[in-house]
């Protein structure tokens, strides 16, 4: 045996010990949410019995699922959180290409006012925020329990973010000799930005949707304070408020939780490459 | 050249009239300006002036009070607890969450079959909100572990329980639930150092662990500032999970910074106090942004 065999030999017998230790390491990630999927189709009684059995003395069963959906109104929350989502989303997508491509183009005061205010505003943590957001928004304008001001505010706390990446895509990805032409073949600055330039931001747009629209749905604390009627709570709130009520019917927490996650993890079973690629592309340039 | 103004030039000096400028940036940024400004600016002003004030959230007036709320803040011994604990806690978990993170990086990047998937697959926890992971934990703590230790002829008392128990369960979910992010800043670190670096190190003689040590993790630099940073600046402001694992108990034991903050406001209605405490953990927040700045910029090495 020569080297360069014994050298492709111990690379593959590496290969296998890693891919052992990733199989190995994958299934204890998942542990937490194949015990729920478990569980989820058990009676309370077997569960309390034995959390880690397959199947339960009493069999298998569905009837958490129809109970814990109509306890949690579940569709009117899921409802509530889509909503949110995407209008929060598209705004903040909007706004930020449009203040991010006149920052870039201008070298006005205004503008170098506002983006410096942005990116230092990134340091402070939301705790710092939420006591004057409701003394303003519940005490003295009382615009508390309504989606628009939850939407409002997402955008407002996710703009600086957003058009701190679209400055940087626009400064680095659009050539502003496209804007002149446009501009000598009459476009306004208006028709330059949404027919020209926005179109070119897709790849910043993807990534700022992604990220944007999972920190919307899976937010708990400022939707817990804006919204506190109960037709309008979301997925985290919901769930909250439904371990509160139920914590000692496991069977229907367990049903809550898996429709809870469910929504999010069929959508990665399609866009997962995207997902993976933004997430990335957003964390490794913010 | 031209004997009247040409339209070109025109347009060129109508661009330069304030009131074009003005209406250019209100039409652009205007927006985004307006609700960055009711929703951080304003409310980060307006809480200043709440500091010096003993409002209870319910009436009218808000009686000024000078410097009472800071001297309240400072006498907070549970408020310090909180800070000390979160520290402990931070501690520990930035530094298992990174471990992990460069592991897990390496395994995906090694060129194994089906690193695609897995790196997809040990990403799914940061999918989900701390609120449910921190109940589908709850529920892992508190029947399957004890399951487990009945199992094997233990006594058979939920982890969450004891204080340091509790402790413990945070920082274990924390390193479940972002490890798999901080994975994937490592991959794009190791992509970003190129094969041929490796193997001219090998060439003259590195072992591959040696490579790894005197190549590799050097030109990762600015990922393994980036990662420990971002770290710090989510389990320092921890509270979804906190919430749902622990509540803080037992005997709030497992109260976090964050949490007390809130408690001190919404619960025990001492907003201006909550909100001293608030501004406390903003001046550390800022204090770490800074030191974040400063050691990414300085010191950067390059292939």
């Amino acid at each position: 045996m020569n080297d360069s065999e014994r050298a492709l030999r111990n690379k593959r017998i590496s290969h296998a010990i890693m891919l052992v230790i990733l199989i190995l390491l994958f299934l204890l990630f998942i542990a937490p949410f194949l015990l729920v999927v478990i569980n989820v189709f058990k009676t309370k009684a077997d569960i309390t019995s034995n959390p880690l059995a397959l199947i339960g003395k009493h069999g298998f069963t569905i009837k958490n699922f129809p109970e814990a959906m109509r306890k949690m109104d579940f569709w009117k929350v899921f409802l509530n959180s889509l909503i949110i989502t995407v209008c929060s989303t598209i705004l903040t997508i909007l706004f930020s290409a449009m203040a991010g491509f006149v920052i870039v183009r201008n070298k006005w005061a205004a503008c170098t006012l506002l983006f410096s205010a942005m990116i230092a505003s990134m340091v402070i943590p939301f705790q710092v925020l939420m006591v004057p957001l409701v003394s303003v928004y519940g005490g003295i304008l009382g615009v508390l329990n309504h989606r628009l001001t939850l939407i409002l505010l997402h955008t407002g706390f996710s703009v600086s973010m957003a058009t701190f990446m679209f400055h940087g895509a626009i400064h680095t990805n659009i050539p502003i000799e496209l804007e002149e032409a446009a501009f000598i073949d009459g476009c306004t600055r208006w028709e330059t930005f949404w027919k020209i330039v926005f179109p070119l931001l897709r790849p910043t747009i993807a990534t700022v949707a992604i990220i944007d629209a999972m920190a919307f749905w899976n937010d708990y604390l400022l939707p817990s304070l804006v919204l506190q009627k109960k037709e309008l709570y979301t997925i985290p709130i919901a769930t909250q408020s439904f371990y509160g009520t139920y914590s000692t019917d496991i069977g229907l927490v367990m049903a809550a939780l898996l429709l809870a996650m469910l929504p999010i993890l069929i959508l990665y079973l399609f866009l997962q490459r995207y997902i993976v690629k933004g997430v990335t592309s957003g964390a490794v340039k913010g | 050249m031209y004997p009247r103004l040409h339209p070109e030039r025109a347009i060129i000096m109508e661009r330069n009239r304030l009131s074009y400028k003005v209406s250019q940036f209100l039409m652009f940024a205007g927006p985004a300006a307006f609700l960055f400004c009711a929703t951080v600016i304003v409310p980060f002003i307006y809480g200043l002036y709440l500091t010096f004030t003993s409002w209870d959230g319910i009436s009218r007036t808000k009686p000024f009070v000078g410097l009472a709320n800071y001297a309240a803040a400072f006498a907070d011994t549970d408020y310090w607890s909180a800070l000390g604990r979160t520290v402990i806690y931070s501690f520990f978990s930035v530094i298992l969450i990174n471990i992990v993170a460069f592991l897990l990086a390496y395994l995906v990047t090694s060129g194994v079959k089906g690193q695609n998937f897995f790196r997809a697959g040990f990403f799914i926890p940061n999918l989900i909100g701390g609120i449910v992971l921190g109940y589908v934990w709850k529920f892992v703590f508190n029947r399957a572990f004890v399951a487990i230790a009945d199992a094997l002829g233990g006594t058979g008392t939920s982890l969450l329980s004891t204080p340091s128990g509790a402790m413990f369960c945070l920082i274990l979910v924390s390193v479940w639930q972002y490890a798999g992010y901080m994975m994937l800043i490592y991959v794009a670190g190791f992509m970003s150092v190129s094969e041929s670096l490796k193997e001219a190190a090998m060439i003259d003689g590195c072992t591959p662990a040696q490579a790894m040590w005197n190549v590799t993790i050097p030109l990762m630099r600015s990922s393994f500032v980036q990662c420990i940073f971002l770290s710090i600046t989510r389990c320092f402001m921890v509270y979804d999970v906190n919430l749902s694992l622990t509540k803080g108990e037992p005997f709030n034991s497992s109260v976090m910074a964050a949490m007390h903050v809130y408690n001190q406001a919404f619960t025990y209605k001492n907003y201006g106090t909550g909100q001293a405490q608030a501004l406390i953990l903003f001046i550390i927040c800022a204090i770490v942004g800074v030191t974040q700045v400063y050691i990414g910029k300085k010191g950067e090495v390059q292939a």
